[in-house]
């Protein structure tokens, strides 16, 4: 539809979105700019704050407390190791869905994902044993699988509707051409299959980066992810505003990027298709 | 080689029979067309000798072993689909190589295969593109150009000129022709096209509803037809039914009679009636005439100069010789 | 559609996803269950014994427990009000001619993809505290008496946090429901005779029902479990006022050991949730028909 819109009203329009887009993303504005500021600086008023000199101590600060790439790797291991070892286990079984469907199908589809509504607080203290007992508790193998078993019905039913889209007499071709299961899922299926593949990784880094439930509850120190490190500055004697800030601003900006990219598939993903 | 043979072989999904019991048998090197309207099984047939399907009793013999149990890839044989069904993330060379690669044939070969291929189907300027570039021709094409290179023994085509416009239609038809002429590899086909059937085939194979109505060569079908379905079917336009007291005079509960047997003049005939709509296609021209006591309009197929208007009184006499009776299960009479 | 072969290739593709999801879910909820009926305290080793409902008894009649229930309600309903509300407002705005359109998209997006620890510290820190916040300063330098967010209000404060999060996916799901409109319809109302009003009541808004439905039914799965947001923010204080049933629980298991006490309360948890759940898996199981 190519309508017509008055300026004025277009106008209107425009300085009424900014604003409140401005508004909402102002928090995340303020504490890069309070990351760029002295300990000082950083806690007095909003004009003060504006008008003092830039620094990117509090940066350097941040970094050179060793731990802080330690719980960057956690965070990247955790988030990449969970969603690949879904990727893993979930291709096949959302290849079988999508071009085997069974009676059953959709009951399992629908299986899967109620165990994505069970309330992790249902399940912690056994979980927590478990892990106690395994030696898995504060370690990132422990967490990888977590992760990985909280997510994938969420990577299972994404790959599954992506798959959907492929048609399935390309998958036949293949077979009459020779191929064996094995190289119909590797050289046709997946590669047509990249874009949707992509997505589910791109979505599932940012729920098993942002996840804090598990990552702050089944560790202590050694695994512990960004989630849990930036915990740590909850207590007072850490009111410490610009580190705090530059801590944060390197927790949260890769997962930004990654998120402005996946908009679209945010959307798929997390209701689970009910909305396109 | 390829010759295929079907014994007792049935279809069910669930409750519903696709296939009912049916025997078949294709000879090496012939053109085999399954056709019938849509749902009557002929692509499910297709699916069964190509083992994309199970039966679901029955046996299927390829070249005198039997394949029933056989899974797709070790029947020999290539396959042509509807949509074409190509590779899009691979270029043409790679997706006309991709059965010779899963054979893992060596590089060089597969290259040669490839040429040679291309060459036959005037692809060699396309070889390095991607499937998405190519018009709705040339991607048939490379769907038959990765048929042809694993010098399969029969290749099974589904539908494959429905997705294309009407003009390409009948040039891809001739090629197709051509190159079973040129290979002399037994072909199957699948279309809900009489024409096409009519046009390619050497063996006419007619569906209806899980069943084989009739199994003959076209001209065979269009002679003598073994029922009214196959007598509708087969031909274009169709052929004229007529029921009631005109079939019984002829001692049959329905005739039928080609619009092309039906003879039209101004003067005098069999059947007096009045001109309804006329098509007139330059060669030939279509009468629907409306018969005094006929439930129907008869169409008639006269010359392309013939003129007639609408309301103008004609005669029609039907060609005795060429007169089908049916009985009242709607078998042939001879 | 397909053989016998592939079907048994499919069921094997499958066992290890449902393997691994049916262990994941059966067994430590069968555990929670178990010991729930358990007098089982992580201090006192050795001591574990059948008490039957007693855990029950003591988790539901604990005057913290009736203070979370209703604390998880102001909390998931206090959101939810905010975040449709705000949410429809938002996408009927960003569906709108405008310039920078997909610029205004990505700033109003962006909170969803802060971590919760993150936001729950820069809104606790930066923004609400009253001595050194960022209202803290407007005030004062307006004359006013700092307003402490986390003393006074401490619920409220905790809804705006989270609001802060859920707004942008409300929005965003809203905005795409939005856009799959047919603008025809539109048009064709606006033929009708219907005003702005009009539309936006009779067609935009049956249309955006199933969208609203599942905002609601998906945020109320992941609001019900909120946690992080109240770890770094108040600890469930000040007193229960912010404690809500997760962190409750949390507090029973691992802050004070009581393995029964909490598991008692995990089962309690996941019959809420599946109340919701059953609501939500009916809508999904509609669309995969479609």
């Amino acid at each position: 539809m190519a309508r017509a819109v008055s300026n004025r009203e277009k106008t209107v329009t425009t300085i009424v979105a900014w604003t409140l887009g401005i508004l909402m993303f102002f928090p995340i504005l303020w504490i890069a700019i309070l990351s760029l500021k002295t300990e000082v600086d950083a806690i007095r008023g909003p004009i003060e704050v504006l008008t003092s000199g830039w620094t990117t101590e509090s940066y350097g600060a941040v970094q050179a407390r060793s731990d802080y790439f330690k719980h960057f790797t956690n965070s990247v291991v955790i988030a990449l190791g969970s969603t690949l070892l879904g990727l893993l286990i979930a291709v096949p079984a959302a290849w079988a869905m999508a071009f085997v469907p069974a009676k059953r199908t959709k009951n399992v589809l629908m299986w899967m994902l109620s165990t994505k509504m069970l309330p992790p607080v249902g399940v912690l203290i056994p979980i927590y044993l478990i892990f106690r007992d395994t030696g898995l508790l504060d370690t990132r193998t422990g967490l990888v699988i977590v992760l990985m078993l909280i997510n994938l019905p969420i990577i299972i039913w994404m790959l599954y509707t992506y798959f959907r889209e492929i048609p399935g007499e390309i998958l036949e071709a293949a077979r009459m051409d020779g191929a064996s299961l094995r190289k119909e899922v590797l050289y046709v299926l997946t590669p047509m299959a990249v874009p949707g593949i992509a997505s589910t990784v791109l979505l599932n880094v940012i729920l098993a980066w942002n996840e804090a439930f598990w990552t702050l509850n089944l560790t202590a120190s050694k695994a512990a992810p960004l989630t849990a490190f930036i915990a740590s500055y909850s207590s007072p004697e850490g009111l410490f505003y610009a580190k705090l800030s530059a801590a944060s601003v390197m927790a949260i900006a890769p997962i930004l990027i990654i998120g402005w990219f996946s908009q679209k598939q945010l959307v798929r993903g997390l209701t689970f298709g009910a909305v396109k | 080689m390829g010759r295929i043979t079907l014994e007792q072989v049935t279809k069910s999904f669930g409750e519903v029979d696709v296939i009912r019991p049916l025997d078949l048998s294709i000879e090496d090197g012939e053109f085999v067309v399954f056709v019938g309207p849509s749902g009557c099984g002929k692509s499910t047939l297709l699916r069964l000798i190509a083992g994309l399907e199970d039966v679901s009793s029955g046996r299927i013999e390829i070249d005198g072993q039997d394949a029933t149990e056989l899974p797709p890839a070790k029947r020999g044989l290539a396959m042509v689909f509807q949509s074409y069904a190509l590779y899009p993330h691979m270029s043409v060379r790679k997706n006309i190589a991709f059965p010779l690669r899963m054979a893992k044939m060596d590089k060089a070969e597969q290259d040669r295969k490839v040429e040679q291929a291309a060459a036959v189907l005037n692809l060699g300027d396309y070889l390095d593109r991607r499937p998405g570039q190519l018009s709705g021709g040339q991607r048939q094409r490379v769907a038959i150009g990765r048929a042809i290179v694993r010098e399969p023994a029969a290749f099974l085509f589904d539908e494959p000129l429905s997705n294309l416009d009407a003009a390409l239609r009948v040039g891809m038809r001739l090629e197709i022709s051509e190159l079973h002429k040129r290979l002399t590899t037994t072909m199957v086909y699948v279309t809900h096209d009489q024409v096409e059937a009519m046009t390619m085939a050497d063996k006419i194979v007619v569906l209806r509803a899980g069943n084989i109505e009739q199994v003959g060569s076209p001209l065979d079908l269009y002679r003598r037809p073994l029922n009214e379905f196959v007598a509708g079917f087969i031909g274009s336009p169709k052929m004229n039914l007529l029921k009631g007291a005109e079939a019984a005079k002829d001692n049959a509960a329905t005739i039928g009679i080609r619009p092309e047997h039906i003879g039209i003049s101004s003067d005098g005939g069999e059947w007096a009636g009045k001109v309804g709509v006329s098509e007139h296609l330059g060669s030939d021209t279509f009468f629907h005439v409306h018969c005094d006591g006929m439930a129907e309009p008869i169409t008639v197929r006269s010359g392309g100069e013939v003129d007639f208007h609408r309301g103008d009184q004609v005669y029609l006499t039907p060609d005795p010789a060429q007169l089908h009776r049916f009985d009242d299960k709607g078998l042939r009479i001879e | 559609m397909a053989t016998q072969h592939s079907r048994t290739a499919a069921r094997l593709m499958i066992s290890p996803a449902v393997i691994l999801l049916l262990a994941w879910m059966i067994v430590p909820l069968a555990l929670t269950i178990y010991f729930s009926f358990l007098r089982y305290n992580l201090l006192m080793p050795g001591t574990e014994a059948w008490t039957g409902w007693t855990n029950y008894y003591y988790f539901v009649t604990d005057p913290s427990f009736t203070d979370a229930i209703w604390n998880t309600l102001a909390l998931v309903g206090g959101v939810l009000i905010i975040t449709v509300g705000g949410g429809t407002l938002f996408a009927l705005l960003l569906d709108r001619p405008m310039w920078g359109q997909g610029i205004v998209r990505i700033l109003v997006i962006a909170p969803f993809f802060v971590m919760p620890t993150v936001s729950g510290l820069v809104w606790k820190n930066m923004f609400m505290n009253p001595v050194n916040g960022i209202f803290g300063h407007i005030a004062t330098s307006f004359g006013f008496e700092p307003f402490d967010f986390f003393g006074q209000a401490p619920m409220a404060s905790i809804i705006w946090i989270v609001s802060w999060q859920w707004l942008p996916f409300a929005t965003l799901i809203l905005l795409t429901a939005l856009q799959s409109l047919d603008s025809e319809q539109l048009e064709a109302a606006e033929m009708d005779g219907a005003s702005w009003l009009n539309r936006f009541w009779f067609i935009m808004l049956p249309h955006l029902a199933r969208a609203i439905t599942v905002v609601i039914l998906i945020q109320t799965i992941f609001l019900l479990s909120i946690f992080a947001e109240i770890l770094v923010t108040t600890n469930g204080g000040p007193g229960t006022a912010t404690t809500n049933l997760t962190y409750l629980i949390y507090v029973q298991s691992l802050l004070q050991y009581d393995v029964g006490a909490g598991s008692a309360g995990g089962v309690i948890a996941i019959i809420l949730a599946n109340i919701v759940a059953i609501f939500l898996m009916r809508m999904i199981g509609k669309n995969l028909d479609a």
